[in-house]
């Protein structure tokens, strides 16, 4: 009978550690408690070039994360990428003449979407697109830029 | 003069022959899973044997198998000045890759081997025969509680090896190499995916233990009734489940990550 209970005991300390291990993965290592999808709203934004922005790349604003870009494609009649980013629904106030950048963390690092406030007394809705953008720079683009520009001073 | 030829044809159609009795006893054994639910005290005993007895390895194997991953990441990555990074690094192979491999491989040398014997054993001293005459099926009544077990079992294990690692990359990494806490798992949760890396590397796992167990029962049930045979069996269940396993993680990360 002791023996019994002991099997029964070590397993449900086994199957309690085994999920608490998941738990622990899924809340501490994995970003599911960072992650905000189905909540928040949609606003779109169209760039020139998108450069390599990437599908869950962080929208901010101050440099604090405040969304995510939920899809990039592409339009064909405009040849224009539209970027869908889902903002924190808790952020509703932001002014509809707001500034869409996209900007590289450090020099090498991944792209993202930062915003910069205008001063419209009227916020961004769901579904919302902001008007004015700033295309990613692109790093071939700005030496062959700064080439031209050198060769034109000596010459 | 044929005689090379003859061997070489007995020898693969003894392997297909083998791999169409393992295929059958799978199918035997799926189509008995119900026994589990007719008599769970069976699958409690196993979850005892595979998971509880299983660990103590697994846990120390996770703990020092993180610490070595901080260490050895620490210094590649702070060459780059992205020291930061190392609670990605180490999460991210753990839950990946080195949690469910490592812990199939343990799995396989630890409790695969046992199985075989036990089942072996069962077979060469005519108990599983006893059985069925009896009229107790020994697929349901042996087999299967066993084969669920491990299935259960794996996904747990892998979790707390991954866990336990990561933990273990924390103390290294944090504790001794001075990585800055918050960076180590902050970025950490937002490289870390949970669909992309947590639920695939659980479902590696998943298939990592029905191959495992199916493994070792088979090559149990399936022995030669000696005690060379059984010794025999026991070998291969270990050898065919790690090379298996590692075959089968190649697949399975092509087919989940490479895109």
């Amino acid at each position: 009978m002791a023996k019994r209970h002991n099997v029964e005991l070590t397993v449900g300390t086994f199957v309690a550690l085994g999920l608490v291990a998941l738990f622990f993965l899924a809340m501490q290592v994995s970003n599911l408690s960072l992650n905000t999808a189905g909540e928040g709203y949609l606003v779109q934004a169209r760039f020139a070039n998108v450069g390599s922005l990437k599908v869950r790349a962080p929208v901010t604003m101050a440099g604090v994360r405040i969304g995510r870009v939920e899809s990039v494609r592409f339009d064909k009649q405009t040849y224009e990428a539209v970027v869908s980013m889902r903002i924190d629904a808790a952020i509703d106030s932001i002014p509809d003449d707001t500034f869409a950048n996209i900007f590289t963390s450090g020099l090498l690092g991944e792209q993202y979407i930062a915003l910069e406030p205008g001063g419209s007394p009227e916020s961004l809705r769901d579904g919302d697109e902001i008007v004015n953008t700033q295309s990613a720079l692109v790093l071939e683009q700005m030496i062959g830029q700064f080439l031209f520009k050198k060769a034109g001073e000596s010459g | 003069m044929l005689d090379p030829l003859v061997r070489l044809g007995r020898g693969v159609l003894d392997a297909l022959e083998r791999l169409g009795r393992g295929h059958l006893l799978l199918l035997a054994i799926l189509l008995g899973l119900g026994e589990v639910l007719r008599r769970p005290r069976l699958l409690w005993e196993q979850l005892f044997n595979i998971g509880v007895l299983s660990l103590l390895i697994v846990g120390v194997s996770g703990l020092f198998v993180g610490m070595v991953l901080a260490l050895q990441g620490y210094y590649v990555l702070s060459q780059f000045g992205a020291a930061e990074s190392l609670g990605v690094m180490v999460a991210a192979s753990l839950v990946r890759e080195l949690g469910p491999v490592v812990t199939a491989l343990l799995v396989a040398g630890r409790a695969g081997s046992a199985l075989t014997a036990e089942i072996g054993l069962m077979k060469a001293t005519e108990q599983l025969s006893g059985l069925e005459m009896m009229a107790v099926d020994p697929v349901r009544r042996i087999l299967v509680p066993r084969f669920v077990g491990g299935v259960l079992a794996m996904p747990l294990l892998a979790a707390i090896f991954s866990a336990v690692g990561v933990l273990g990359g924390y103390f290294v990494g944090v504790g001794l190499l001075g990585v800055d806490e918050g960076a180590y798992w902050s970025q950490m949760q937002a490289k870390i995916d949970f669909d992309e890396d947590l639920v695939n590397g659980v479902i590696k796992s998943l298939a990592f233990g029905v191959v495992v167990t199916w493994i070792a029962l088979f090559q149990g049930y399936d022995t030669v009734p000696t005690s060379e045979g059984v010794s025999r069996s026991t070998t291969r269940a270990v050898v065919h489940a790690a090379l298996v396993v590692l075959g089968l993680d190649f697949v399975l990360t092509a087919l989940m990550f490479g895109d």
